[in-house]
């Protein structure tokens, strides 16, 4: 008689167990702080350097973005285009892919909503729905190439999404010179100006004013989109479809989730959601005047894009990181006053992802440091 | 169709044309020596286009300050490099993904670049041509080849020793089994990552000087859009090329003439060809190329994978 083998139970007793949590806690945060620090020291540097002073910018900062009346408006503006984009650059990250092209994807989605807003007859509402919709198409129809490439032609969705930007801004430069396709009658504009008629004022989305500050209500869809998307991939089987295509595509392989199929759904509502971002754009009256203008993405999918970085996945830690970046944005503007070049706050941005990206690293590679040292005792 | 056809002809037979494809060609050539090199022990280095804005914007500075082109070469290296040394070391030595890295890096510079050169004045110039005697008198290719800025000419010697280094040297051997199988390489005793971290800061210096060549071989003045998407375009070149030298080589004569076309184009008398074609063209024809060649040959087998030991 042999007893049956048991594996050995390694001991841990509550409280060794509870001061390793609240270590690995302190942990996390110092490293995360750390890290920030850091980061906001070398562009401190970056600004002293070039002979200006950190707390006037700063201070710059807050007062574009929150501080000053009517300015939080302003911000919420600007952070709905980025965290549509960021979810939609979720969508595809879930699924392993790399579509870092939301920035033309977003213009081709505007282009495409100014383009049927501006055609389709039909009572106000109605119009604005068709034409948002019509974005987020356009948006997918952009993302579907790099998708259709990756997936029949084995092209990695990597620099073919990133090449398809500069032919979406060329594409949408063309469609604004000519009259039959986006440019405003001759008309309605200045003789030479490149830019496309306004939308009716009753195919705009409504802005609230409330506390001084003039809220868009495109700020509701967003949110609402960001719980849908962290609802799909937490509690549903599509959901976890993707998510297991992203993680093992073998094992996604082996209980039949078709990496096409999925793959190329991930990718077109990536797209999709940029298409929407620039629809947003176009109808919610914080760029521009209601019209596309050449140049009409101001950076608003890298933007979104590096906020899907930081937020590591996760759609509702998208919304405060979105308003971050959003309030960068528009703090930027009151930067220039304080005699510093505004492009200073994209070097933040960057800085801060950067930032950002090592605490996740650096633990897990002292997890697996810390678990292999344990391996070694036991052994 | 015949006018296009035509316009072919044009461009292959005009000197001057063939000499603006030789220039655009290069650039790409220098970025996709060390792009190979990265590739083959298994990254795609996407931050090659930050790599060549900080070479093109360190040189300018560095041109600036001394007056001396070979200092200008000198600094665009080594600020290829220092974009090099975080995306190596974050993504193979801490496992951060390779592209999140690298895109970051890219907009960082961009931001740094772009804010920097509005506070500085930045004074440049164009490197003078150099005509090797007797070689320039080929027909056809020869002033293209050997009548070009004298950076130009240490292509020729970067290519080959790229080629020798990889093909003819321990070192590149174990950088090629890092490429293709890294566990292998491992238990062999080949530090994977480290290869991996010295193979992307190859890329660093190639994509640095190639940088600096764009700003004095070429354009002569900075800004912050001069690279334009040239980086991608040149992973691209590797890609088509099949991950050979001689293939990436190749690439970019391809990808050269037709980023060259915008230029020559109007100059041979072909405006009629809308501006907006031309200008979509080269990122067009690339994305078509690559339709059609990618499915023919074979990437590194762990291409864009991370390296951690007992992980597969």
């Amino acid at each position: 008689m042999t007893e049956p083998m048991v594996p050995r139970q390694v001991e841990i007793d509550d409280f060794s167990l509870r001061r390793a949590r609240r270590r690995s806690l302190v942990e996390v945060g110092v490293l995360y702080g750390a890290c920030v620090v850091a980061a906001l020291t070398l562009a401190a540097m970056l600004v002293a350097v070039s002979g200006g002073s950190w707390v006037e910018v700063l201070g710059a900062l807050i007062d574009g973005s929150v501080r000053k009346p009517g300015r939080i408006g302003a911000t919420v503006g600007t952070t709905v285009p980025i965290l549509v984009v960021a979810l939609g650059a979720i969508v595809s990250a879930k699924a392993g892919l790399v579509n870092i092209g939301q920035e033309g994807q977003l213009l081709v989605g505007a282009a495409l909503c100014t383009y049927v807003a501006l055609r389709t007859p039909g009572p106000g509402v109605l119009v604005l729905v068709v034409a948002l919709v019509a974005g987020g198409v356009g948006g997918a129809l952009w993302a579907g190439i790099a998708a259709m490439l990756r997936y029949r032609r084995g092209v990695p969705e990597v620099l073919t999404t990133l090449l398809l930007v500069t032919v979406a801004v060329q594409l949408v430069g063309y469609g604004l010179k000519h009259e039959s396709l986006l440019l405003a009658p001759s008309g309605e504009r200045a003789a030479r100006n490149q830019v496309s008629a306004q939308l009716e004022a009753d195919t705009r989305l409504p802005r609230v004013a409330w506390f001084g500050n003039e809220w868009p209500s495109s700020a509701l869809i967003a949110v609402v989109a960001a719980v849908a998307v962290a609802f799909v991939f937490a509690r549903t089987l599509p959901g976890m479809r993707v998510r297991m295509l992203g993680r093992n595509p073998k094992v996604a392989q082996r209980v039949g989730v078709d990496a096409a199929r999925y793959g190329t759904a991930a990718m077109l509502v990536s797209g999709g959601f940029a298409g929407f971002a620039g629809a947003l754009m176009l109808v919610g009256g914080d760029f521009g005047n209601y019209q596309l203008v050449p140049g009409f993405a101001v950076d608003i999918g890298w933007t979104g894009l590096l906020v899907a970085l930081v937020a590591r996945e996760r759609a509702l830690v998208a919304i405060p990181m979105a308003f971050v970046f959003g309030a960068l944005r528009t703090g930027s503007g009151f930067v220039a006053a304080t005699g510093v070049e505004r492009r200073v706050t994209d070097v933040v941005q960057a800085l801060l992802v950067l930032a950002l990206l090592l605490p996740p690293a650096i633990l897990y590679v002292r997890e697996r440091r810390r678990a292999a040292a344990a391996i070694a005792v036991r052994v | 169709m015949v006018d296009f056809l035509n316009a072919c002809v044009d461009v292959l037979t005009d000197e001057a044309a063939i000499g603006a494809a030789a220039r655009f060609a290069a650039v790409l050539a220098f970025v996709a020596t060390g792009e190979w090199v990265a590739e083959r022990a298994g990254t795609l280095n996407i931050s090659v286009e930050g790599m060549m804005l900080a070479g093109a914007f360190a040189a300018a500075v560095g041109l600036d300050a001394s007056g001396s082109m070979w200092m200008a070469l000198g600094c665009g290296v080594a600020a290829g490099v220092a974009v090099a040394v975080p995306q190596a070391e974050m993504s193979h030595r801490l496992p951060a993904d390779q592209f999140v890295v690298g895109l970051t890096l890219n907009i960082l510079v961009l931001g740094v670049a772009g804010f920097l050169d509005a506070e500085l004045d930045l004074v440049t110039h164009r490197a003078g041509s150099v005509e090797v005697p007797l070689l320039v008198d080929l027909p056809w290719v020869g002033p293209a080849l050997f009548g070009q800025p004298w950076p130009f000419y240490l292509l020729y010697p970067l290519v080959l020793s790229a080629w020798w280094a990889m093909y003819r040297s321990r070192w590149g051997l174990e950088v090629r089994s890092v490429g293709e199988d890294p566990q292998a390489a491992d238990v062999s005793g080949v530090d994977v990552n480290r290869r991996r971290r010295q193979a992307v800061c190859v890329a660093g210096a190639t994509s640095g000087l190639g940088g600096a060549y764009l700003l004095v071989g070429q354009v002569g003045r900075f800004s912050d859009g001069m690279v334009g998407g040239r980086g991608f375009i040149a992973i691209a070149a590797v890609i088509f090329g099949g991950w050979t030298l001689r293939g990436a080589i190749g690439g970019c004569v391809l990808f050269g003439a037709v980023l060259s076309f915008r230029l020559t184009l109007p100059q041979l008398g072909y405006d009629a060809v809308n501006t907006e074609i031309l200008q979509a063209a080269p990122y067009l024809v690339t994305i078509v190329v690559m339709a059609v060649s990618a499915r023919r040959v074979r990437p590194p087998a762990a291409l864009a994978q991370p390296f951690l030991r007992g992980l597969k």
